[in-house]
Parts: C-alpha cells; structure tokens; sequence
C-alpha cells in the first residue's frame, strides 16, 4: 500500500516492517523525527516493541548491542554528532557479531555548525566493520533496512549495517512510499535465531580479553564475514525483487555506463539528480552514465573494475573530504582500479558539502568538465566545486 | 488549456481537471516539458513559522498524489522559530521525479502571509508565465505593481485571513490558512482536483476537518485571478 511519508518515516517504517523487538536512541536533528515517529507507533501499540529511552548515542548503541545478544532484532537511529560519539559502540557492535541496524541520516560535522547533508559523518564510520548502503529514495530507505537484517542476521555474517539517508533531501522530503506487505515481510525475514546469545539459563561470555595469540584470528573471522556480504547483499536484493518486485543495483548501481565516454561516481540522492541529468546530456548527443555506490562498505572492488572496462573517465564526487588526501570515495575507487592494464583517467570532485545544493545545473557541469578531460587528459586531481571566491560557479 | 498543462496525461485526471476549472490557468511554454523530464510542476510556498506551509506543501502533493501523479514535497530547513520567514515545496509530475535539489523556477508561488511580500523576493525566479497567489485583502492590480512582476505572469489573490477566521480555524491572532490557501490555489492553477485536495485536507489536519473542508471550498469559489 503506497502512502506519503518523509525519509525519517521510511525508516521508522522499515523498522515496524522488519519487526525491530528493541529499538534504543537518542534524538539529534536531522534523524528526531524517526524516534519520534517510532515512540508513537510503539505507544499507539502499532509496534510491538521496547522502546528505550537513553542519554547519549553511545549508551543508545550499547543497549542495542545489548538487546541483539540477547537474541532481539534491534534497530536504532542517529546522525552526525550522534553518530561519531557511537564510534566506540561501532566497532564493539561488530567485534561482538551483532547484526543491529541502523538508520543514519547524512549530516555534516560542526564546527562550523551544520545540519545539512553532507557524507563526512558515515565517510568517518568507513573502518567499523558496519555495512554502508547509501539510498537516493524513501522506497531504498524502507526496503533497505529489511534486507540489511536478512544479510546481517545471516549465520556466517552477523554484523551491522548503516542505512544512510541524505539530511532533509530524504529525511523531510515527502514521497510515495509502499508499505510493503508484512506477509510478504515474514516470509522473506525469518524472526532473528542466534547460534550463541545471551541467556541466563545456558551462560556465554562475550567480548572478554583474549590473548595475542587470538585477536587476529576475530578479526579475520570478521573480514571473511564481511566479504561473504558483497555475495549476501545480491541474493538478498535478488529475493527481495521476486518477493516484491522492487530493486536498487547491488553494490553499485549503474545506469547508462556500457558505452560512456565519461562517467560520474555518486552516493546518496545526487545520483539520481545525476541520472535526469545525464538523460538529458545524451539527448543532446554527449555520451555520459552514472555509476551510483550503492555500498561503501563492502567497497564494491569488482563493481569498480567492472565499471574501468566499460568507460575511460571517471569523476568521482565526495561530498565528504578526508583532510590531507582526495575524497574518501575517490579513493577507494582508485585503490579497486591499481594493476589493471587499461585504468581509466579518474578525477575527484568535491561537492555539496554542509547541505551545498547540487542542482541539475551543477551537475551537467561537472559532466561536462569530466567529458572534456578526454580532450584535454587529467586537468587536476581534486576539483573542489562551488566554493565561492575560488573560481567556483 | 488543460492538455497544455499536463500533455502526459489523459483520462479521468484530465477530464475531471477540466471541469473543475472554470478560470483554469494555463502555463505556456515554459515548462520544463521533454521527453526525459515529463511535464514538472514546482510549486514554492512562502509562510511564516507557525501557519503551516510546511503542511501545505504535504498537503498539495498528496493530492496530486491521489490522482495518481509523481509527487515530492519538502522544506527549506533553516533556523524554525515561530514567525519566521519559512519556505516550502512541492513537486507534481507525470513521471518518477529524481531531481533531489532545491526549486529556483518555480511555476507557482504561494504566500500565505500578506505580510511577506515586504519581507522576502517573493517571486523571485518566478517562471516568465508562472502565478502568484497571495493571501491578502489587496487589490491584485496594486498587488502587481507592489511585487514589481511583469509580463505574462500572473497574479491570484484570496482572503484567506478573513476565510479561516470566518470558519474559526486558529484563533483571530494567528489564524490556520493553510486550508483556505490550497483551495484557492487549486482553482487559480487547475494543478489538483478541489475533490483530491478535499480528500488531502481531511488526511492531513489533525481537527476541525469539516471546517477546514468548508474554508478549502469557500476560497475556490472566492479566489480572484486577475
């Protein structure tokens, strides 16, 4: 059933429909509205859940860690500040293989202060062990949340993933959205069932010191979990299409690249202005595509070297910037593309930081910068974009 | 007229559209009509803190909604505070919108506030055969050369101060217009069905739904299209 809701209820929905049993957070603009809405749907007994009310992030990712060791499905959400003050819980929540999952919606860090998207908040999360899928509309959000629990709560997986929203462009932007079937929803998402939990009557402990001679072997335990998501994630999207006939690319959504003279690397909801944008260059005969990165984390590698064969320039657009180097995306897209005989030119924008707004207008120019490199060859590494008094437009 | 506005769709929309648009407004050729983008409407809101703009803009796209139509709507999220300044949006489209940015061209302009027109570039941007309705007792003549807008455009106004305060939405101090906006705006743009808009409004508000339908309706039949 379609009904209107903003990203922030795409997520509380997502996780009503995934049947969340703990819910822990603290609210923080621009993600309140999603533990608002939560709260109520919890208190009007729409949701069957326990809603837990807490006084930090960091105490909201400790009960959820708590909650899913128990055996409960849990979920929660943050942004931001909130977000970076988890950092600790984060990769505790991964070291402790608990498939929690959260909303988080894309704000930029203070100071100066900043509500508006920006991706530099989960950019920063990059080594947590937590999946990274990045959405461009309120249906991915609400879809996005039950698949990350069908992959997370897998057996051989067991971790978290983030499931990212941009402020405001997502998290206050009305859209249809259809609430999918819960039939449907327990049909695809059998209830949670850990091998090992918490529980009084048969005891565990967990997270206890070990020794030198065991820790690398957790953390490759982990690593191998997390490249068996890259597989996990397309069956899961592949099920989730039979079941309910929508889909969002994998690892790497592409769109028109097969035979681009040029093509734009984006996450998050500038992809999709960037997919308008390019239909409209290759109507005007300039041969462009749009490689939307869908997951962060697992980095989509093959997806990358993939996409090295089907075009010869790639601009990659951070709208996050890691200080000292390119752009985090930018990087990790070069990293995949090192020892290919044939490496595309690739050159990295950085855009729309703090909420800058990146309209068609921005983004056919940086299309058409991008196309020009073919004639000119790499300009310059890092192209900052609109950055008033710098030559920026 | 109507088939100009909206060249993607036929059927019952168009149809029902129709009739219920004796001073339909027609949009020339300026909009953004191609193959790739369909025919967008962009709809900007300017209220203040408090009158629910906000809601407004939800309010108009889930009416576009219920006929079937691509709908996004969302704020210009700055510093809230009552009485403030607030800006808000909406999109109607024949088909899926994937443009996420902000609007700088809309077709119509909505003020909900008389006041505003001093305090903020209302129509700035404003499409060169776009509309501005404005909430207000004035004159639309006078109102035209107040707002400095030429050419094709064109200017809509409605009472819709005195229209809630008449159906007691809000209190006399700080009415609820919201209602009393959309329905003249529905008539001066012929972009959503009164029915569909009716139908939005009673989803929508959380009290007085008889009233703020009977508001919705009195300022279809009252606004004044110059």
């Amino acid at each position: 059933m379609k009904i209107m809701m903003t990203g922030n209820y795409a997520s509380a929905y997502g996780a009503m429909a995934a049947k969340a049993e703990v819910v822990a957070a603290y609210p923080i603009t621009p993600q309140t509205s999603i533990v608002e809405k939560i709260a109520t749907l919890v208190s009007s007994g729409e949701m069957k859940c326990q809603y837990v009310k807490v006084e930090s992030e960091h105490s909201a990712m400790a009960a959820c860690i708590s909650a899913s060791q128990t055996g409960a499905r849990a979920y929660t959400a943050s942004s931001a500040h909130g977000l970076t003050l988890m950092h600790e819980l984060l990769i505790w929540a991964s070291g402790a293989r608990t498939p929690v999952v959260m909303s988080n919606v894309n704000r930029a860090m203070g100071p100066p202060w900043s509500v508006w998207a920006d991706q530099h908040d989960t950019m920063a999360q990059r080594d947590t062990g937590w999946m990274q899928v990045y959405c461009d509309s309120n249906q991915e959000v609400l879809d996005s949340i039950i698949m990350a629990y069908k992959v997370g709560e897998r057996a051989d997986i067991m971790l978290p993933s983030m499931i990212i929203e941009d402020a405001f462009i997502l998290s206050h932007t009305m859209e249809p959205v259809d609430y999918p079937d819960p039939e449907l929803v327990e049909g695809y998402l059998p209830s949670f069932d850990p091998r090992f939990r918490l529980d009084v009557d048969e005891p565990y402990g967990f997270g206890s010191l070990v020794m030198p001679n065991w820790y690398m072997e957790f953390r490759f335990k982990i690593n191998e979990a997390m490249e068996k998501t890259r597989g996990a994630i397309l069956e899961a999207e592949k099920e989730f299409e039979e079941t309910f006939g929508r889909s969002y690319g994998g690892l790497m959504d592409f769109y028109k690249c097969e035979d681009a003279d040029a093509v734009l690397v984006l996450a998050g909801t500038v992809a999709s202005t960037a997919k308008h944008v390019a239909d409209k260059l290759r109507s005007d005969g300039k041969k462009v595509g749009v490689a939307r990165l869908r997951c962060f984390r697992p980095f989509p590698y093959d997806e990358v070297r993939q996409l090295a064969k089907m075009t010869n320039i790639i601009g990659v657009c951070d709208r996050s910037y890691t200080f000292g180097h390119w752009g985090p995306m930018a990087t990790e897209v070069k990293g995949a593309l090192y020892g290919l005989a044939d490496v595309p030119t690739v050159k990295n924008y950085i855009m729309g930081l703090g909420g800058k707004d990146l309209t068609p207008e921005v983004l056919e120019k940086v299309f058409v910068k991008t196309l020009q490199l073919k004639d000119t060859g790499l300009d310059t590494e890092i192209e900052w974009i609109g950055v008033t008094g710098h030559g920026g437009w | 007229m109507v088939l100009r506005l909206w060249p993607g769709v036929s059927g019952i929309f168009t149809e029902t559209m129709a009739s219920n648009m004796p001073v339909a407004y027609s949009k020339g050729g300026s909009t953004m009509e191609s193959e790739i983008l369909g025919s967008m409407i962009e709809v900007r809101f300017h209220g203040r803190g408090g009158q629910g703009a906000v809601v407004a803009s939800n309010i108009l796209a889930e009416a576009g909604f219920l006929e079937g139509k691509e709908v996004s709507a969302f704020p210009f999220f700055g510093v809230e505070r009552r009485g403030a300044p607030v800006t808000a949006y909406t999109r109607v489209s024949d088909r899926k919108i994937r443009i996420k940015s902000g609007i700088y061209a809309p077709d119509f302009v909505i003020v909900m506030d008389p006041t505003l027109v001093k305090a903020v570039n209302v129509v700035e941007g404003l499409k060169p055969e776009g509309l501005v309705l404005v909430n207000t007792k004035e004159n639309a003549d006078s109102l035209r050369r107040g707002l400095g807008i030429t050419g094709e455009q064109k200017v809509a106004t409605i009472d819709a101060t005195g229209i809630a305060i008449k159906h007691r939405l809000g209190s006399k101090a700080a009415p609820i217009v919201n209602s009393s906006v959309l329905g003249a705006f529905a008539r001066a743009s012929g972009l959503v069905k009164l029915e569909s808009l009716v139908s939005s409004i009673r989803h929508n508000v959380p009290v007085k739904l008889d009233e703020n339908t009977a508001a919705a309706k009195e300022a279809f039949e009252s606004v004044v299209m110059q």
